[in-house]
């Protein structure tokens, strides 16, 4: 469709690949560095990003469990092994040691779909 | 060391605090107008006198508009710059600007807020984090605790270290009678008290209260001629790199290691000349960060550093002597009483809590999750 192929946004277009079933995550050509949130340039002034697959693995750079009354989630911040980091949580569990090996999965919620993580298991002990 | 020209060209000759704690029946901009009335009154000046206007709140878009409306000034200069906590500390910097240029000659900068009696919680126009919101984070808790976390991880810091953060803060309160939260506490009560985002509990959290605050700056020269006891503008810088805490790039150093080592090269100063260490403390974490960036100790030791009362009243290094945001108060915005805590101090007005020749203070603000950080310098007649 028409549509579909009218350029729209990092943000957007982000969040097209995730409808997919896809982590995708920017790199400027010209300089190979990586770049999350999505965005229009790079900390060191690349604008030539292209999209590719995040690898889904990561560790855990720090992590918070926020607790309510109407019940307990954990936020936790990953940095993926390209180097970049991220905003997420690890649902499965209520909290992981800093420093845990964790991989990622897409997770479709009320609101959309989002990224989350798991321990790997070799690595969790 | 060559002195900055900006070094002790104004000064703040008036202050006034107005609502501290609860205000009940009172607007924001209400409660900012009686500050600013106290504060003209205090500097011996006249309201229709002030030609230059330096505000930020978190309940007005466009807040030196609002401002101006309400008090009836026709300011030649103003600003509005909103780095949220940190804005007031950054005002200094720019009324000094403004009236070392010619382009103003009566700097007014004030903040007010009713949030608590308005809902008793915090209040932020900013906007979420698309790319944050999925994960529901509750902030600003969320990515304190998450500093939190890492320097814990990284350095050993402790829940109980993080405790003789709140009980040195209570300890100062309880000499302020302004303080809003006053009396016992101790650190089995602190360590005890509910777990809000770990390892941060409702004890680690800034108030949330009612206040006003405003300051009037002239330029020195003029400061003489008025009847109050100058205090001088002695330096001032900022430094900020994120908005949001996933963009931080080290969660245990925060730019207040940029900003603060800036002021104090304008001001001519270090850490040793310190008399008075007023630090931007919404959560406990924030006064180690701030302790460990400023450089009163190595990165990596404020726990250790913040043990056994060193910062509790009678201790070794005099901070937040007002009580804090952790037990004074805190409207929100909380940098405009640091500087307010700073100024009575240096004037040696405040009683009981007086520190012995305070001559130099630090007043170091944050703004958004440990973003911005301002950190301003200043000084009796002594230090010129």
């Amino acid at each position: 469709m028409d549509t579909e192929t009218k350029p729209v946004g990092p943000q957007a277009t982000y969040e097209r690949y995730l409808a997919e079933g896809r982590f995708m995550i920017q790199r400027a050509i010209s300089t190979g560095e990586y770049v999350f949130w999505p965005r229009v340039v790079t900390p060191q002034g690349a604008a030539d990003l292209e999209w590719v697959t995040a690898g889904g693995t990561g560790t855990v750079y720090a992590i918070t469990v926020n607790r309510t009354r109407h019940g307990s989630w954990n936020v936790a911040l990953i940095d993926l092994d390209e180097g970049v980091r991220m905003m997420s949580t690890l649902p499965a569990i209520e909290t992981a040691p800093i420093g845990a090996r964790v991989k990622a999965r897409i997770e479709t919620t009320e609101d959309g779909p989002r990224v989350v993580f798991d321990l790997i298991e070799e690595d969790a002990a | 060391m060559s002195q900055h020209y900006l070094r002790g060209k104004t000064a703040i000759v008036g202050m006034a605090t107005a609502g501290i704690g609860e205000a009940p029946g009172f607007s924001a901009m209400e409660l900012l107008g009686q500050a600013a009335v106290g504060a003209v009154a205090d500097a011996g000046v006249k309201l229709q006198d002030i030609d230059g206007v330096f505000a930020a709140t978190s309940s007005h878009a466009f807040p030196t508009m609002s401002v101006v409306e309400y008090l009836g000034l026709k300011p030649k200069f103003f600003d509005g710059t909103n780095v949220g906590g940190s804005s007031f500390e950054m005002h200094l910097l720019q009324a000094t600007l403004a009236l070392e240029a010619g382009l103003c000659d009566v700097a007014l900068v004030c903040y007010g807020s009713n949030q608590r009696t308005a809902g008793g919680r915090l209040v932020s126009m900013s906007e979420p984090q698309w790319h944050e919101t999925p994960y529901k984070p509750r902030h600003p808790i969320t990515a304190y605790s998450l500093a939190a976390s890492r320097h814990m991880a990284q350095f050993g810091t402790t829940r109980e270290q993080l405790a003789d953060v709140a009980l040195a803060a209570r300890g100062w309160a309880n000499l302020n009678p302004e303080a809003f939260a006053r009396g016992p506490l101790t650190k089995e009560q602190i360590l005890s008290a509910r777990m809000i985002s770990d390892p941060l509990t409702a004890a680690d959290c800034c108030l949330v209260t009612d206040g006003a605050a405003a300051v009037i700056l002239v330029r020195s020269d003029r400061a003489r001629d008025l009847p109050g006891k100058p205090v001088y503008f002695l330096g001032a810088a900022g430094a900020n790199y994120h908005r949001s805490i996933v963009a931080m790039p080290d969660l245990t150093t925060t730019a207040a290691a940029e900003s603060g080592p800036r002021a104090m090269q304008m001001a001519g100063i270090n850490q040793s000349d310190i008399d008075l260490a007023m630090l931007y403390d919404a959560f406990t974490i924030n006064t180690i960060l701030f302790l460990e960036d400023l450089g009163f100790c190595p990165k990596g030791e404020g726990g250790n550093f913040v043990e056994g009362g060193r910062i509790a009243p009678g201790g070794e290094l005099a901070v937040n002597t007002n009580g804090g945001g952790l037990s004074c108060v805190h409207p929100g915005m909380y940098g405009l009483f640091l500087i307010t805590e700073a100024v009575a101090q240096i004037r040696g007005d405040v009683g009981e809590r007086q520190l012995t020749d305070c001559n130099l203070a630090l007043c170091h603000g944050n703004g958004g999750t440990l973003s911005s950080q301002c950190t301003a310098i200043l000084g009796s007649a002594a230090t010129l």
